[in-house]
């Protein structure tokens, strides 16, 4: 989602804008980075406009004309069933988009952010009740448990839909799929706390030691004013580093498990499943444009979050000035 | 140092209760999740009748504490339960046998990321400045960015289909003094390549950072002052002391190489834990699936205490633990 871009640069921008400025203006001098920005942008762009740019919908079938190589009509070819790959690759970043945006904006900005000031400042029981919790989620890798939830809860998910599909607003969520999005969306999000609120907490820890929190605590500030006016500005580096990688694992995650089929399901495009449907032997010797096609999106998908999320890094950490 | 002790029992007395919140949430997802291993055994046309008989016999039908605390009783006693698929082995004949495989192409897989991704952090910090010490680090961020189900199917692609160099999957065990081996054969050679690339990355960058801070340091000017040679002031002098908290990430690295097996097993067809875990999912085996999750967040929770001990004891800077409330 674009917001996610925007939200980049905004916190900072507003906190301090002297260094903001600064920032962003290393950013911009950064030629990988940019170009980084630019795959991202074109990639979330096209799969949020999905319905507008892709040249065909996801599952138009053109069974004269399967495993196509690339021509003018179809510029990425076709797959088993005739459908336009590049109208499957576009659709499918619609849902890793929607997905992973979903999930970091609650998982980890509300979840991630709040929970991890709130350890970090409380401190005491508070402190220690979120972090055994965090260290619960942290015991085990994170896959299996994710496996689990998405098997079995699948089931109560769409009983859930079909109940709210006889009313008149929601009617037709089952066949868009919600089901799907919301269970892995949930899952993930369920998860994309932890690793942020442990990085916030160990953040704050330091700074409720400060002077101006001390001064504005001793002015009679609320809880709430200094969590929000006085510590969440000068953790915004964190946040805007941590999320880009995030936004990145978060679309790893939820290819991981379409390719496993407990993600996003048939019909639906996913790049799990296409990635799937594209690695069997047989069809690699045959067709590999079936694998190569949404890997190479993938690869540069997820290639561009972790360079990005470095150069900010270097472009934010005060240290190396 | 003193401060070290208390910790370490702190954290020793909070284990059980993180390990016993893994498993009462994994138990319920297991009982409260829809599917039922027993008709999932039985088939589509089950007859009721048998399936009630060995839900009763396996205790299934109990009240769902009664259930946990008889699990948690047996596994306290060292019995792991029993499995449906195969039915009615004990967990503990079979998880230890397919642990066993998934180990030992993990532990080389390990080793090969470190002996990777330590020359290559120290040469990238070297080159620092210019476009070899990003061109480095960049590979190898590359390939940890890029999911492993992305690079087994191009490696299969690349050395069985196009170069035909390497069989595309398969597992053969050799017996070597009664121990089953079987990272001897040329078709581990892909899954372990698959499995360590996406490793190196985090070990070359710390290294790399290590290095760099090591090379400010006063000694290394010194070494340099009294004329030794280039070679002798980075292979003693720096690369020893950069090398010291590296010790600290192995024990995550391994975890974290768990992770990725499932998909390496898979598609390279590896009977090991993974593959096991996956198929237990999919059957609603129960107990297998309780052992994997209590076995593997004892691992991460020893993991994690053993890297938080090594910090301290590295670094005695590092405090260990939070303060109380300080208003």
């Amino acid at each position: 989602m674009t917001e996610a871009e925007l939200g980049l640069e905004q916190p900072v921008e507003e906190a301090r804008p002297g260094f903001g400025a600064t920032a962003l203006r290393r950013l911009l001098r950064k030629r990988l980075a940019m170009f980084c920005l630019v795959v991202i942008l074109v990639i979330y762009l096209a799969g949020l406009l999905a319905p507008v740019v892709s040249p065909y919908g996801y599952n138009e079938q053109d069974l004269d004309n399967t495993f196509a190589g690339p021509s003018l009509a179809h510029p990425l070819g076709t797959d088993r069933l005739g459908r336009d790959m590049l109208s499957r690759v576009i659709w499918a970043s619609q849902t890793t988009v929607i997905i992973s945006a979903a999930a970091i904006l609650t998982g980890g900005l509300v979840l991630g952010v709040g929970l991890g000031l709130l350890a970090g400042y409380a401190g005491g029981p508070v402190d220690n009740f979120i972090m055994r919790v965090a260290d619960a989620f942290f015991a085990l890798p994170d896959i299996l448990l994710l496996l689990l939830i998405t098997a079995t809860v699948r089931p109560r998910v769409e009983d859930l839909f079909d109940k709210f599909e006889s009313w008149p607003v929601a009617g037709g969520l089952v066949e868009a799929g919600a089901p799907d999005y919301f269970l892995v969306f949930g899952a993930l999000a369920l998860f994309g706390w932890v690793g942020i609120a442990r990085l916030i907490r160990s953040q704050v820890l330091s700074l409720r030691e400060s002077d101006y929190v001390l001064a504005a605590r001793a002015s009679g500030a609320s809880l709430g004013r200094i969590l929000s006016r006085h510590l969440l500005p000068n953790v915004g580096n964190i946040i805007i580093v941590s999320i880009t990688f995030s936004l990145g694992a978060m679309a790893g995650t939820e290819i991981m498990l379409s390719w496993l089929g407990i993600g996003i399901t048939y019909p639906h495009p996913s790049f799990g499943a296409m990635i799937a449907a594209g690695s069997d032997l047989s069809s690699l010797r045959a067709h590999p444009h079936l694998l190569l096609v949404p890997a190479t999106v993938v690869a540069l998908l997820l290639f561009a979050f972790n360079l990005l999320g470095d150069a900010l890094n270097d472009v934010l950490s005060p240290r190396r000035g | 140092m003193q401060g070290i002790l208390p910790f370490v029992v702190r954290r020793l007395v909070w284990a059980p209760f993180v390990l016993l919140a893994v498993s009462l949430a994994t138990f319920a997802l297991g009982r409260f999740g829809p599917g039922d291993p027993v008709e999932i055994l039985q088939g589509q046309y089950h007859n009721p009748e048998v399936v009630e008989r060995i839900r009763h016999e396996r205790g299934l039908d109990d009240p769902f504490f009664i259930q946990y605390g008889n699990y948690m009783w047996d596994v306290l006693h060292g019995d792991l339960g029993t499995t449906f698929a195969p039915r009615g082995v004990p967990v503990e004949d079979i998880i230890f046998d397919k642990m066993w495989v998934t180990i030992q192409y993990n532990l080389v897989a390990l080793v090969i990321i470190f002996a990777i991704g330590i020359p290559a952090g120290i040469w990238a910090a070297l080159r620092q400045g210019s476009w070899q010490d990003p061109l480095t680090i960049s590979i190898f961020l590359f390939f940890r960015s890029v999911p492993v189900l992305v690079i087994i199917p191009i490696l299969q692609f690349i050395f069985a289909i196009k170069l035909g160099w390497l069989p595309s999957s398969g597992w053969e065990e050799r017996d070597i003094l009664g121990m089953k081996i079987g990272i001897l054969d040329k078709r581990i050679i892909m899954p372990i390549l698959a499995l360590s690339l996406p490793g190196i990355a985090a070990v070359a960058r710390l290294m790399r950072a290590q290095t760099l801070e090591v090379l400010d340091e006063d000694f290394v000017r010194t070494a340099r002052a009294k004329g030794l040679r280039e070679v002798v002031v980075i292979s003693r002098h720096v690369a020893r002391n950069a090398l010291l908290p590296m010790t600290t990430i192995v024990g995550f690295a391994l975890v974290g190489l768990l992770g990725g097996s499932l998909f390496v097993e898979t598609l390279f067809g590896i009977p090991g834990i993974g593959q096991f875990t996956w198929e237990a999912v999919g059957n609603r085996d129960y107990d297998v699936i309780m052992a994997v999750t209590l076995i593997t967040a004892s691992a991460f929770i020893v993991a994690n205490l053993i890297t938080d001990i090594t910090y301290g004891f590295i670094d005695p800077r590092v405090r260990l633990g939070g303060g109380g409330p300080r208003y």
